[in-house]
């Protein structure tokens, strides 16, 4: 499985109690539709920490790195190639 | 939509004495007429919010129909306390003390509070004072995601970032605070057939500022359409003491110092106003800045801000929800 569906299944499962039937492209915004509140950001942050093994700092806390599937799975991508992590599949 | 229109810094400004007229008006024929109740229950902190309120409700009432209750408990200030019965003397309006500690022990409300600050700074403990904040939302776009801020007992300072556990667990600690408040003050209600004041400002009401079944339950919340600068206005004309009208905002929640910017709103008070009314009424943020001494992007930022605080506090405000309407209710 990819990063992105990944993500999907845990935002479905956490965030739209398991609706699949939810509209939720690579690009919707999770602030903006209200799909995530601040504190649903802190739990994403902590499943992104412990599935991909990266720490994300407070600076790295901004809409352009976590606010849909598809900026989050590209963060994601670009910490672990920094981090030297097997690059995966996107 | 947004409207160009030309604006200026009085657009905020209101005629205090028709202002108050309106409301004790309001207040006398919600409170007598329509609850039949004899009375207000005021809540007072020691800041602008409550004393205005206060003040209102003397004037609609009598002095001997308010009965102002200061809730203090092991985090207040004794500033608040003093500042309240400062309120009480210069209205002549009977007054109690309720020290909450003792329901906030019971309820285990401080050792459930600390336990989850543990979960991020494991150190926490006797001695220790804390505040959480937000960081500044205004000048980049950054989620309002809480930290915490704790001081040892050698006065050294640790900000930490919350989980999403040790927020929600200090959040529902702390909001056993404001619930123990509210159970106080109905009881002084149903004691002497009194309703209960609300004390939000606009601000507070619009952007989902307070607790649910806390500070949020009231039977009238006659100041909640007035934004921050307007009730500063009123206080000045029901003559509110100097040293109210000049204390900086604090939400008196934490035992460190927290003002509330720092814990919700991120701007001063006077520019959030400026940019809710702006909101509000469709004023394009270029407009608004000038006014407001911001650039555009930071009002289109806390435009941002406003229209999902809105969105995120629904829950706040909504009623229960019932199944089917039932008639007459």
């Amino acid at each position: 499985m990819n990063i992105t569906e990944e993500l999907r299944i845990f935002v479905v499962d956490n965030f739209l109690f398991g609706q699949q039937d939810a509209h939720l492209s690579d690009e919707t915004s999770f602030l903006e539709s209200g799909i995530i509140d601040s504190t649903g950001l802190l739990e994403l942050i902590a499943f992104v920490e412990r599935t991909y093994e990266i720490q994300l700092e407070d600076a790295e806390l901004i809409p352009d790195n976590l606010d849909s599937l598809a900026k989050l799975t590209a963060f994601i991508g670009r910490k672990l190639a920094r981090s030297g992590h097997q690059p995966l599949c996107a | 939509m947004t409207i160009h229109q030309p604006i200026s810094t009085d657009l905020l400004r209101i005629d205090a004495a028709a202002e108050t007229d309106r409301i004790v008006a309001h207040l006398r024929d919600v409170v007598f007429h329509q609850l039949k109740r004899r009375g207000a229950v005021v809540g007072v902190s020691g800041g602008i919010d409550s004393a205005v309120v206060a003040y209102l409700c003397s004037r609609a009432f009598g002095k001997d129909r308010v009965l102002a209750l200061f809730t203090p408990e092991n985090d207040s200030s004794p500033d608040s306390l003093r500042l309240g019965q400062m309120v009480a003397n210069e209205l002549e309006i009977r007054s109690e003390v309720e020290d909450i500690s003792p329901i906030l022990d019971g309820t285990r409300a401080y050792q459930r509070r600390d336990q989850a600050i543990r979960e991020v700074v494991p150190e926490y403990g006797e001695g220790y004072r804390c505040k959480i904040v937000l960081p500044n939302l205004v000048d980049a776009d950054r989620y309002s995601i809480f930290f915490v801020v704790v001081r040892a007992p050698d006065a050294r300072m640790k900000t930490v970032r919350l989980t999403a556990s040790a927020s929600r667990g200090i959040v529902a600690a702390t909001n056993c605070k404001q619930r123990s408040r509210k159970l106080i003050e109905y009881y002084y209600a149903d004691l002497y057939q009194y309703a209960v004041a609300g004390t939000p400002n606009r601000l507070e009401y619009e952007l989902g500022f307070f607790v649910k079944n806390g500070d949020g339950a009231a039977d009238f919340k006659p100041i909640a359409h007035l934004y921050k600068s307007q009730v500063y206005q009123l206080a000045a004309y029901l003559g509110v003491p100097r040293e109210i009208q000049n204390r900086p905002p604090t939400t008196d929640t934490y035992s460190l110092e927290q003002s509330q910017e720092e814990f919700y709103f991120s701007l001063p008070l006077e520019k959030m106003d400026l940019c809710l009314y702006g909101r509000n009424n469709s004023i394009a943020p270029a407009d608004l800045a000038r006014v407001a001494d911001l650039d555009a992007e930071q009002v289109e930022r806390v435009y941002g801000i406003i229209d999902s605080r809105r969105k995120a506090t629904q829950y706040l405000h909504a009623s229960p929800a019932l199944p089917e309407h039932i008639v007459g209710h």
